[in-house]
């Protein structure tokens, strides 16, 4: 269903470069909507930023005018706590409106602390509690194949959701009933809510455990647009079993002060002068650091 | 047509009258899935195996991914129904309550094998506290039809009805209540049996012995009406309001614990309209052990004799009144 496929090297590149661009402005739309909020998770926002570009770039068959379309592609956050950079990618695609989104957490604003899908179709499904957006997606993918359609199904999951013991039974099912139409991507930035994974419940040796789950198993660098991009292109390629892109990232990726810091995975606030500095250091000028932070 | 003489006879358990219910109810809906964790013998759902193989979808021994699953099938346009026991419902209250309620899926829970009414299996796998757990979740719609024509009836109006549903069933051979004529509505109870001294509101299996305690109250004068309380949630609060205006006592029996089901339910309607003195007939907070139903009924205290024994101690409270 990817418009890349057919795609010539030049083109390539263009949309390469179009998602990096729209990867930079999720960034600094979650930052901004998480500084508004006075509350929500950074890290994981951050780290699932070029991936989730990617994703509604170049992978997902699935457009604003598309939201009831039976036969569109699927995309489910089951971490629901990226919340601000899902919210971020759908206003750059035009799902929803960039400048309400940055009434992230509040009153009467449809734009929840995680996603729910009586506020907003196009998030396909309410997640925020760890796992259950996985089983949905796998649902999901049978519903589709029982109708024969071509639609794939993704999602994204975190690292600290794998602990879910939900999550290893819906990658047996997903195995057993050869849903070569869903996609998993884990965006693998070794941090969870208080420590390194490794600290609270190890996840190693991760690609081997899926592949002893029989799934499609790809690691790539979850910030390098050209892996991520010919990782999916595998993927939707592969013919009779799942598949899942292990995508290595970096926690709070594009802001150093919270790079692979634990506490920014929480939900924290984030002061006006913090958030300078992480606009600051994802390249705002000082007129888009006002106009979005002064709304 | 109805046949009175079968009334009170034994039938088919709950669970075999809803597998065959929604097997035959399949074709004319064909957008209906049966979803199974290793355990359709027991909960009903081999009748529909059998006669739709490639709408049954197993899960294995996995409840939670199946229950969330449910909310990905619905979302894709099918009506998803999964079958398991009650108890391991429970396991998956959290799947239910995001993926199928909190996102207002068009599913169907259906829980065999609830309270002590399970027997032998003994404590660990009677669910005493289903009806409390998906009664509190907001927009579940929860089910507890009484015999076997009321679980096929149920089964169909579960399936014209948009929304969360959770039904029980049942796993013991059931008592014969209705007649071929029933009619069944969500959210609506109805007098079984007349009476003008107190109100026994009973659901599930709890009707017939409520049945049979308005008999032996009759013999001591006692005229008990007799509600078939089939929808737990929405409870039929207007009904429940004329019952206490005309009768002025209540009695609630189900199998369950006391805490959080019909009785929560019936208190928290007559609280807020007619209140009156209520006695509760249930499992009284404990858990259950083996032994056979009729058995555990008496040692539990929700058989026919305990709720006879509420009911007089409703009218003598009403007489102080």
């Amino acid at each position: 269903m990817s418009a890349v496929k057919k795609e010539s090297p030049v083109e390539l590149r263009e949309i390469a470069a179009d998602i990096a661009n729209a990867a930079r402005f999720v960034r600094k739309h979650a930052v901004a909507s998480i500084y508004h909020a006075g509350s929500g998770h950074p890290g994981g926002a951050l780290s699932s930023a070029d991936l989730l570009a990617a994703l509604f770039g170049a992978e997902l068959n699935f457009w604003p005018d598309q939201v009831d379309d039976p036969h569109r592609d699927r995309f489910v956050l089951s971490k629901g706590h990226a919340a601000p950079a899902l919210y971020a990618i759908g206003a750059h695609h035009g799902f929803c409106d960039a400048k309400a989104a940055l009434r992230l957490r509040k009153l009467n604003s449809p734009f929840q602390g995680h996603p729910h899908v009586l506020d907003m179709p196009w998030v396909e499904t309410s997640t925020g509690s760890l796992g259950q957006g996985f089983s949905v997606a796998l649902g999901m993918a049978m519903g589709l194949k029982l109708h024969r359609s071509q639609a794939r199904v993704y999602t994204m999951l975190g690292d600290g959701e794998m602990q879910e013991g939900e999550v290893w039974e819906a990658a047996m099912c997903a195995a057993h009933h050869q849903l070569d139409n869903l996609c998993v991507v884990v965006d693998y930035n070794k941090l969870q809510s208080d420590d390194r994974n490794d600290n609270i419940m190890r996840l190693e040796p991760l690609a081997a455990k899926w592949r002893a789950f029989d799934w499609a198993v790809a690691e790539i660098d979850g910030h390098d647009i050209d892996q991520i991009l010919s990782g999916f292109r595998r993927a939707s390629g592969t013919a009779g079993r799942p598949q899942i892109l292990i995508a290595h990232t970096v926690k709070g990726k594009g802001v150093p002060y919270m790079e692979n810091v634990p506490h920014w995975h929480g939900s924290v606030k984030l002061t006006r002068a913090q958030a300078e500095e992480a606009l600051t250091a994802l390249g705002a000028s000082r007129s888009e650091i006002k106009e979005l932070l002064d709304v | 047509m109805s046949n009175p003489a079968l009334i009170g006879t034994s039938g088919d358990s709950l669970r075999e009258a809803f597998g065959k219910a929604l097997s035959g109810l399949a074709d004319e809906f064909a957008n209906v899935v049966v979803l199974d964790a290793d355990i359709a013998g027991g909960t009903g759902a081999h009748h529909f195996r059998k006669s739709h193989p490639k709408r049954f979808l197993q899960f294995g021994i996995a409840e939670q991914n199946m229950m969330a699953a449910a909310g990905g099938l619905a979302a894709t346009g099918f009506i998803p129904i999964v079958t398991t026991f009650a108890v391991f419902c429970l396991r998956a209250v959290e799947q239910a309550r995001l993926s199928l309620a909190y996102a207002r899926r068009n599913a169907k829970i259906v829980a065999s094998h609830p309270g002590i009414d399970v027997g032998p299996d003994g404590g660990s796998a009677q669910a005493l506290e289903d009806l409390a757990a998906f009664r509190a979740i907001p927009g579940m719609t929860v089910l507890s039809p009484a015999d076997p024509i009321e679980t096929a009836l149920a089964t169909r109006a579960m399936l014209e009805y948009d929304g969360p549903v959770y039904m029980r069933t049942g796993r013991s051979p059931a008592k014969r209540i209705f007649g071929d004529d029933h009619t069944f509505q969500i959210g609506k109870g109805h007098i079984v049996r007349d009476g003008s001294d107190l109100t026994i509101v009973a659901c599930g299996v709890e009707v017939a012995r409520a049945m049979e305690a308005a008999e032996t109250l009759a013999e001591e004068h006692i005229s008990a009406r007799v509600v078939n309380m089939a929808t737990i949630k929405p409870i039929d609060r207007e009904l429940l309001a004329r019952c206490a205006t005309e009768t002025g006592a209540i009695v609630t029996a189900e199998d369950h614990n006391i805490h959080g089901g019909l009785g929560g339910a019936v208190a928290e309607a007559l609280a807020a309209t007619v209140p009156c003195p209520i006695e509760f007939v249930g499992v009284r907070d404990v858990f259950g052990v083996s032994g056979e139903p009729e058995e555990l009924a008496v040692m539990f205290g929700i058989g026919s004799a305990a709720i006879a024994q509420a009911a007089r101690k409703a009218l003598s409270r009403k007489a102080k009144l």
